[in-house]
């Protein structure tokens, strides 16, 4: 198919053709709104690495690996897991639940139990689709936006109901002090003090090097690609497609989950409403753009998590809302995802010139 | 529960239920045709911006930069939001048919898109938060009092139900209701419909039956533009809204997707599905929680009810959905 | 999509009457592949005109340059005498021309009138075609014994009158020209003598048929005159009541230099593998295996012939675990294999039975990956490649990679590459590779050497030779006649589902061979 297509090309050309063609097009969308799209580009980027703005970049970036190799995983198995938002949600639930249980001693013990509590609960969200997908065929594209909107529901309820605080805030109680974990100020005081970026940053590079393995390296992960580049070739090599589905998806939504132990016990230290905003559907931007492999999904969640910190920039410095970082978002998704044929047929055309040429 | 309550919510059911039922006729447009929509929220949304602000931009003083109309900006209004749900629709078309690219990433794009370019834009117009001005008079679409509606509300039981449930609603709500059968009729009766829907179960049959298959599909995402345009524009010029938020579209693009399954791709379930999600939401909206005598249902539940149902039905426990063959496939001619 | 018309004379009663149609010199390749070369063919107004070859002669390509599927590399089509330019299918339907497909395009959930009058409705509304398409099937069925329920959803009919609603959708457009692609592939033996029928009642009506097929056995019986294509050329144009069915087999497979085998004779041990009354059903109900019995003794080369769908390929998907079986049994030495839906390739690996697939592509590799993931496909849990907590020992793969590259002269000889990268012969030498290297007791291989350069088709053929020397039982299915005769120490023929006779090679040939390949029974015919 892409013959003649070499394979820096496939991997590196096209991506960063089709994200230069994203940038250019929010470029335009700023200077439609009476902007300077290159002092948007310095403010963006000095804000977002700056001694104060690199804690949040951090910060956003953790989320984003988490989210990314999610759908990442996913992607490998040819699945679309587009639940990312419910489960790292239900993620948080799951955070919550274990970390109020127990009056924790030390963070150290806390944050295992916390991962553990996460990835179950996301595991667990994301179980069904994978279930109806596997064994009754249900599209798991919709089961999961379902899901994701069931979590929703589900999250309000218990932050209303069952797990709420006395008084009327939607939250639960805050966790005990043995399960703060710390800041990277605390251990690098050379970031900022209210920085939020945590320690479950080295987690996320760990699940990273994880996923890694387990794609690269383990006889379940070979079956995994090899699911999800041929599923007939998969069975005539005797490997269960219900198998596989279930594992992918299963591994998917706790890593979705993982990202509540940034969120939920490193920064809010308390259940509160949304404390996804988003960041499940950054995921797929980020799992498109790092073309599913773990070092790519870093790369891109880390820039990602610049263009968060610094749109919060922009609109302090600039006055653009916000809502811009979303529609880079949307571009990249676009560009890099939908539209990608775009590029890819010039640029194979490209080549196949090219190499006839020389022969 | 007395009468005139039963009458209140069935009323705002059917309110709820209108950009829910517009919308999900796009997407049985689309679907039928076998493209996957998943962007039936961003177009509504993006529709919903463009009318509030078209509407607005026409009613206002020509003194103060507008185009002083006094009538008809309603209507510019819902022009500008079909235009802009139209160029979604088409971009979202050029992705699937033309570059043959994968529809639901498409799909989720342009939500993106449209979530973050209203308030953007927005804001550089009229400097609120993403939000528009507030229309009032006839920038929005106003009720329509039904002939004798008055007259008849005296009329015990039949003249209320036709004075306060099927009387008093705005143009666009009986325009919803009018697609339905509108739409079925297309899809069973005219040749358009056959072609369509044929697209969407083996667009090889209908390639060697020497008609263009990219045309077809084309025109089914053109359609479903211009329903969630005016889904949209119900939402910022026919609500109490009177005007445009930030994200008012909050998930109706998804309910009526999950309508259109539950619905299974057909235009009269498709009006049933959708005045059960807009009388579940209206449910929701007035009472907290329901009490059962056994136990009480959190009014979440309600609010979730719909995305559940669409499960059960896609795990084909009551009666199995099954979407149109070719849906979410590129159209590639085989060897 | 132009019809373009040259000047014709008006044709006055005496002038001979212009072939319904003409090719001069069509062409087309795919890529390197060229699948038709110059052809040439004339057939007759009111004439059934077969064609016939092996699979991949390139007798469906051409078809599919008449319907304007693909647009030939050069050469000239004329309908009628007039040259015609079918650049897409409405201007083959333009043309009068018609054609049922091989896979029937048909919208299933669609009434059968939906289905017959998409694409030719006379306006807007579909009342009007509907009601007019109704009274015209009522009298297509009546001219033709083509009846079928014109309001029954297409999705219900059987195969036999699916395949009715393709040939009234071509009548209806008033096609002059039917083509028939393999259209008794999917039929009943009884249905296949409906199909018949119609054909020549169509033909009485004045209507052009080209028939394309493979049984020699339809030829003989219904067609007036019969092309023979070999390797994407037209070979002969003969009249059917001057040739008989062994000149035409004769000429479909060609008078091959025979490849030699250099292989001793068969010393046959004890049976290691039976197969009893196997049957199978696909998805669409047709019945692919009938009551299939078989024994594969240790040390021979079992050679399966037929031609491509009559239920080889669901043979070795049974036999490789791929496929259930609705009945039968299979003996693996004493024990039986499980059959049903829970049993797995990789069951299958671990009894000792190692599958070297038909479609390299679609099942033997994947193609995204590179050699030493490809090179232990299916037997990536096998102890020596497993290291702990679930990692693959990718030393010990490589390592089996590099042995396998040498071994078998894989080239090129990097072990990273993307088998999608390689020839069609190297990719073959992969996975011959990697089945014979796990020592099988029974090796299971389908069409080993289609796509195969002739330097590696002989390579293979010796690496099979081999195992069987070393006292393993080879099944072989192959549609290529030589490949059976110069391997096989015993010989099956299957047709429709079932074993249509057994040989020993020595004491056939092709002609026979082929004869049975296209259901007729020499000794009968003779």
């Amino acid at each position: 198919m892409n013959k003649g297509l070499p394979k820096w090309a496939d991997i590196i050309l096209i991506p960063f053709l089709s994200l230069m063609l994203a940038f250019l097009v929010s470029g335009l969308v700023v200077m439609f709104i009476g902007k300077d799209p290159i002092e948007a580009v310095k403010v963006m980027v000095s804000g977002a690495l700056g001694k104060y703005g690199i804690g949040y970049t951090l910060y956003y970036t953790t989320s984003f690996i988490f989210t990314g190799l999610s759908v990442a995983i996913a992607f490998h198995a040819r699945m679309f897991n587009i639940g990312g938002e419910g489960q790292a949600g239900i993620g948080g639930v799951g955070v919550a639940a274990v970390l109020l249980s127990v009056a924790w001693p030390h963070w150290t013990i806390a944050i295992i139990a916390a991962s553990l509590g996460a990835m179950a609960f996301g595991a667990a969200w994301a179980a069904i689709p994978a279930y109806l997908q596997a064994k009754r065929g249900s599209h798991i594209v919709i089961t999961t936006i379902m899901f994701n909107w069931i979590g929703s529901a589900l999250i309000v309820y218990l932050l209303v109901g069952p797990m709420q605080a006395p008084g009327m805030v939607p939250e639960t109680l805050g966790f005990s002090a043995g399960s703060s974990i710390p800041t990277l100020h605390d251990i690098i005081p050379a970031f900022d003090k209210h920085a939020p970026a945590n320690v479950s940053l080295f987690l996320a590079l760990f699940a990273a090097f994880g996923v890694w393995v387990l794609i690269w390296k383990t006889r379940l992960g070979y079956e995994i690609r090899a699911f999800g580049h041929s599923e007939k070739a998969a069975i005539y090599a005797g490997i269960k497609p219900v198998k596989i589905i279930m594992v992918a998806m299963l591994v998917s939504g706790a890593l979705a989950g993982m990202m509540a132990v940034n969120t939920v016990q490193g920064e809010a230290e308390r259940l509160i409403l949304d404390t996804v905003q988003g960041a499940g559907f950054v995921g797929i931007a980020v799992a498109l753009m790092g073309r599913s492999h773990p070092v790519g999904v870093v790369l891109a969640a880390f820039l990602f998590g610049i263009l968060y910190q610094g749109g919060g920039e922009l609109s302090f410095a600039m006055g653009i809302p916000r809502e811009m970082i979303v529609v880079i978002q949307a571009l990249v998704i676009m560009f890099v995802g939908s539209l990608e044929n775009m590029v890819r047929i010039p640029v194979e055309r490209m080549f196949v010139r090219f190499n006839k040429g020389a022969a | 529960m007395d009468f005139d309550t039963i009458l209140q919510l069935l009323d705002s059911a059917v309110r709820l239920s209108t950009p829910l039922l517009l919308a999900c006729l796009a997407g049985l447009y689309s679907e039928r045709s076998g493209i996957f929509d998943i962007g039936l929220e961003g177009k509504m949304l993006a529709g919903a911006f463009a009318a509030g602000a078209m509407s607005a931009y026409a009613g206002m003083p020509v003194a103060e930069g507008g185009l002083g109309m006094t009538w008809g900006m309603a209507w510019m209004g819902a022009a500008a939001a079909i235009a802009v749900s139209i160029v979604l629709a088409l971009i979202h078309g050029f992705a699937s048919i033309t570059l043959r690219g994968n529809q639901l990433i498409s799909g989720v794009a342009v939500n993106f898109f449209a979530a973050g370019s209203t308030v953007l834009i927005g804001q550089y117009w009229f400097h609120s938060g993403g939000q528009t001005p507030a229309l009032s008079g006839n920038q929005r679409f106003e009720a329509i009092t039904l002939p004798f509606a008055e007259a008849l509300d005296s009329v015990p039981v039949l003249g209320p139900i036709y004075h306060d449930l099927i009387s008093g609603h705005n143009i666009l709500v009986y325009m919803a209701i009018g697609a339905v059968p509108l739409t079925w009729w297309l899809l069973f009766r005219t040749r358009f419909g056959l072609r369509l829907r044929a697209v969407g179960e083996n667009p090889g049959a209908v390639d060697t039956a020497g008609i263009s298959v990219v045309r077809q599909r084309y025109s089914a995402v053109l359609i479903a533009g211009l329903l969630c345009g005016l889904a949209g524009a119900y939402l910022s010029l026919g609500t109490s809204a009177a005007g445009f938020v930030k994200d008012m579209s909050a998930g109706k693009g998804f309910i009526a997707l999950a309508a259109l399954i539950f619905a299974k791709w057909q235009p009269k379930s498709a009006l049933f599905a959708c005045l059960l999600f807009g009388f579940l939401e209206a449910v929701g909206n007035r009472y907290q929680s329901i009490d059962l005598g056994a136990f009480v249902v959190p009014v979440q539940f309600m609010q979730a009810l719909p995305y559940i149902l669409t499960v059960v039905i896609l795990a084909g426990f009551i009666g199995k959905a099954i979407p149109p063959a070719a849906g979410g496939e590129p159209y590639v001619k085989e060897r | 999509m132009t019809v373009e018309t040259q000047t014709q004379g008006r044709s006055e009663t005496a002038a001979p009457v212009a072939p319904a149609i003409e090719l001069i010199g069509v062409s087309k390749s795919f890529g390197p592949v060229q699948a038709n070369k110059d052809i040439d063919m004339n057939v007759a107004k009111g004439a059934i005109h077969g064609i016939v070859g092996e699979n991949g002669a390139g007798k469906s390509t051409l078809m599919s340059i008449l319907y304007g599927f693909y647009k030939a590399d050069a050469g000239e089509i004329k309908i009628n005498g007039v040259t015609t330019e079918i650049t897409d299918s409405h201007a083959a339907i333009a043309a009068g021309i018609g054609m049922v497909h091989q896979h029937f395009m048909l919208v299933e959930p669609f009434t059968v009138l939906e289905n017959v009058i998409m694409g030719a409705e006379d306006g807007p509304l579909l009342r009007p075609s509907l009601n007019k398409a109704r009274k015209v099937l009522m009298e297509l069925a009546a001219e033709y014994e083509l009846d079928v329920d014109p309001d029954a959803i297409v999705g219900d009919l059987s195969v036999g009158f699916q395949q009715r609603v393709e040939i009234l959708k071509a009548l209806y457009r008033e096609a002059d020209i039917l083509i028939l692609d393999e259209p008794t592939g999917v039929l009943t033996p009884a249905e296949a003598d409906h199909l018949f029928r119609i054909l020549e009642n169509l033909k009485s009506q004045g209507k052009t048929i080209v028939l394309i097929t493979h049984k020699l056995r339809e030829i003989m019986a219904v067609t007036d005159t019969v092309s023979v294509m070999r390797r994407g050329k037209m070979t002969a144009t003969v009249k059917t009541s001057e040739t008989s069915a062994s000149e035409l087999a004769d000429l479909m497979v060609g008078r091959h230099v025979l490849l030699e085998v250099d292989k001793s004779d068969a010393e046959p041990g004890e049976t290691i593998l039976e197969v009893k009354n196997l049957c199978v059903t696909d998805f669409q109900g047709v019945k692919k295996l009938k009551d299939v019995s078989l024994q594969l003794k240790a040390g021979e080369i079992l050679g399966v012939a037929g031609v491509a769908g009559n239920g080889q390929s669901d043979l070795l998907n049974i036999l490789g675990g791929i496929e259930a079986a609705d009945s039968g049994e299979v003996i693996m030495k004493v024990d039986s294999i499980d059959l049903s839906k829970k049993a797995s390739a990789a069951m299958r690996r671990e009894r000792g039975i190692g599958h070297v697939p038909e479609d390299r592509h679609a099942l033997g590799l994947v193609m995204a990956f590179q050699t030493w993931e490809n090179a232990v496909f299916g037997y990536h849990n096998n102890p020596e490649f497993s290291g702990k907590f679930g990692l693959a020992d990718q030393k010990v793969m490589m390592e089996d990679t590099k042995r396998k590259i040498e071994k078998y002269d894989i080239r090129p000889t990097n072990p990273h590459l993307l088998a999608q990268n390689y020839s069609g012969g190297n990719q073959q030498k992969i996975v011959i590779a990697r089945e014979i290297e796990n020592n099988p007791d029974v090796l299971l291989v389908g069409q080993p050497t289609r796509g195969v350069d002739i330097g590696a088709i002989e390579f293979i053929h010796k690496q099979i030779v081999a195992l069987r020397d070393e006292g393993k039982a080879v099944l072989l299915v192959s549609v290529e006649l030589e490949e059976i005769l110069a391997l096989s120490d015993r010989i099956v023929v299957m047709f429709d589902g079932v074993i249509q006779g057994e040989r020993m090679p020595k004491e056939t040939n092709e002609q026979e061979l082929g004869m049975l390949m296209a259901g007729v029974d020499p000794e009968a015919s003779a």
